[in-house]
């Protein structure tokens, strides 16, 4: 990757869906740059699109048109098996409800992701402490997600989605589900992981005192972004 | 390993539904094997019958008898070395409910049957007594039958109170041979016959007819029905096999609809295990949507599925075979009766493992394709 390159390059970007016979248009003419280490919040109303942006950044949805680079790559381009493997290596996902898999403990759930890759038991174990350490949790390791609270289970979902050190970690509303408090401490956290790891992070916020946690803020209205770069914290 | 706990664990979050699916699967994959081993059953009478005897019956029909004179003329024709008689008695020991089979039969016919094993003493006692009669180790065990025992019959076809005394038992000569049969003097029969309704008396059930060669049963057999071609009473003649198979022939409709119904049970029990991980699977949806986000492939999702629908029909069909055995002497116990031979065969067993597997393949495909084929956002929608 060219070190002058943004990590997140987009360029006239259309998404529509069809529903019924009628087609929806979601994203008109969206073009963007994150560079890396960035920590950008992206906001709008709801219905604007930016769980639709963020879908197709993350490799999890395709766009109709237009250019869409991350980390170099031209994301557009791979197949279905080509992306689960690149967001694997490089992405990490934290959604507003956790998503966590309930049959699986804490410990479990972080090691899912490392499973796709080539680390031995022994290296994946302690992967996985480090992370748990990080979030605060290592005292939760054998806990079920129904033993956690939405804070915790949050920050286990963290812990999953840079358990792999990712180059991007995206979220969708990741404190739409939580109190005041737990809220914070995810926002904390997630503020740490950029400052010290220098994760790349993109999450979609309707809170402003979330996306006062972020460096950037990216609003999103009908379909359009107003592109100046707002510098919410120093 | 990974997998397999969060199929394990997976298969156990429903704990009832799961628990019913394997109690459906335990009942069916049972059924399915008793009434598999009750058509073996059915069979297993012709199997032990020999190639080496001819049956030489009335052609119409089984019901109706041969004239007696039609032993010297069978006995004359080449290859036959002796003709003994077998008259269906069809009497009732105490209750319908105790069915067995009873025939009339000439002496010469345990020279027929060498798989009968009479003591020459025993084989004595019986010919001195008119009245005297004989009767199987299993028939003797079932109903406490001792030498020198009174066997009253009620008769149905020879109307009237038969009483017969026990003057032997034979065993069979090996411990396949089903020995569930009782044989008294042909010419009692016939002697009382004469007295009572003289128009049945002098006709014969069957004749067994012994040859020379096995080889040669095929012409002598035209031979005999040859011989009687266009006589009142025409004659079918095959081999005892052949006999035996003709007779379970006449079955084959109730055959075939076990059959069908041991099938049928398997069908249902599919479609009941399909609505069990079709529902799982829904339920799970964006659990499976989440899981391809983190980059696992949609065929590891379908191995989640099929691998826990193939745990639950394992516990399932694993429990029916193993319950098979006790399953099928409570079934003897109560049946056996009518199936002397009640025994699971391996093949019996086989084919319940293959159902229990069809069973959980069937189930699994559609919510596995399904569940790896949804797009990834529409999957993470499906969380409430
Ligand atoms: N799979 C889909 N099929 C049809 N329409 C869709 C689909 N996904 C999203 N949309 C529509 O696209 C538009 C944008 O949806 P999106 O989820 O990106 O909005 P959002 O900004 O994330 O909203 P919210 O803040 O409520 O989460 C909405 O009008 C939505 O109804
Ligand atoms: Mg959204």
């Amino acid at each position: 990757m060219d070190e002058a390159e943004p990590f997140i390059i987009i360029r006239r970007l259309f998404k529509a869906y069809r529903r019924g016979g009628q087609i929806v248009p979601v994203l008109n003419d969206i073009s963007l740059e994150v560079a890396a280490g960035e920590f950008t919040a992206l906001m709008g109303p709801s219905g604007s699109g930016k769980s639709t942006l963020l879908n197709l950044i993350a490799g999890i949805d395709k766009p109709d048109s237009g250019e869409l680079r991350v980390g170099g790559i031209d994301i557009t381009a791979l197949s279905e098996s080509e992306l689960a493997d690149w967001r694997a290596r490089h992405i990490g996902f934290v959604f507003q409800f956790y998503n966590l898999m309930p049959v699986l403990t804490a410990f479990e759930n972080v090691e899912l992701p490392l499973l796709l890759t080539r680390l031995s038991r022994a290296q994946r174990r302690e992967r996985v402490g480090l992370t748990l350490a990080i979030v605060g949790l290592d005292d939760r390791k054998a806990h079920y997600p129904s033993e956690l609270s939405g804070g915790q289970q949050q920050r286990v979902a963290i812990a999953r989605a840079v358990v792999t050190d990712p180059a991007l970690l995206v979220a969708d509303e990741p404190t739409g589900d939580l109190d005041r408090v737990s809220a914070s401490e995810v926002l904390a956290l997630l503020r740490r992981l950029n400052d010290e790891l220098g994760t790349t992070i993109l999450m979609v916020t309707h809170d402003v005192h979330a996306a006062r946690s972020a460096r950037r803020l990216v609003h999103l209205e009908k379909g359009e972004l107003s592109t100046e770069p707002i510098q919410l914290r120093d | 390993m990974f997998m397999l706990k969060l199929i394990v664990r997976n298969a156990l979050r429903h704990r009832l539904r799961t628990g019913l699916t394997v109690i459906g699967l335990l009942v069916a994959v049972l059924a399915f094997g008793l009434l598999q081993t009750v058509v073996d059953a059915w069979y297993a009478g012709a199997q032990a019958a020999s190639n080496a005897r001819l049956i030489t019956r009335n052609a119409i029909s089984l019901v109706f008898p041969l004239p007696l004179n039609y032993e010297a003329r069978i006995r004359g024709i080449q290859g036959v070395t002796s003709v003994a008689r077998s008259s269906w008695f069809g009497g009732v020991y105490q209750s319908p409910k105790n069915f067995f089979a009873q025939f009339a039969v000439t002496p010469n016919y345990l020279d027929l049957y060498p798989e009968f094993v009479l003591s020459d003493a025993e084989r004595q006692a019986w010919l001195r007594d008119r009245k005297g009669c004989l009767v199987g180790r299993q028939l003797a065990d079932l109903y406490g039958f001792k030498v020198g025992d009174v066997l009253p019959l009620r008769g149905t076809i020879f109307p009237g109170t038969w009483e017969f005394v026990v003057r032997g038992i034979f065993e069979g000569s090996d411990a396949g041979k089903i020995t569930r049969q009782m044989m008294f003097h042909w010419d009692y029969l016939n002697e009382t016959l004469r007295k009572s309704a003289r128009q049945r008396a002098d006709q014969v059930g069957i004749y067994i007819v012994g040859i020379e060669h096995a080889d040669s049963a095929p012409s002598i057999a035209r031979a005999i029905d040859a011989t009687f071609r266009n006589s009142l009473a025409e004659t079918l003649t095959e081999t005892e096999q052949a006999f035996q198979l003709g007779f379970i022939a006449m079955s084959n409709e109730i055959i075939a609809a076990i059959r069908i119904v041991s099938y049928v049970v398997i069908v249902i029990i599919m479609a009941v295990m399909a609505n069990t991980m079709a529902m799982s699977a829904r339920e799970r949806t964006a659990e499976y949507a989440t899981l391809k986000t983190l980059g696992f492939r949609p065929g590891f999702i379908a191995l989640l599925i099929v691998g826990e629908s193939a745990a639950i029909c394992a516990l399932g069909g694993g429990l029916a075979i193993a319950a098979m055995p006790h399953a099928a002497s409570a079934f003897k116990h109560f049946a056996g009766t009518y199936f002397p031979i009640f025994e699971v065969s391996n093949l019996t067993l086989a084919l319940q493992a293959a159902c229990a597997l069809a069973i959980a393949l069937a189930a699994a495909i559609v919510p596995a394709v399904r569940a790896g084929r949804v797009r990834i956002v529409e999957g993470l929608r499906a969380i409430g």
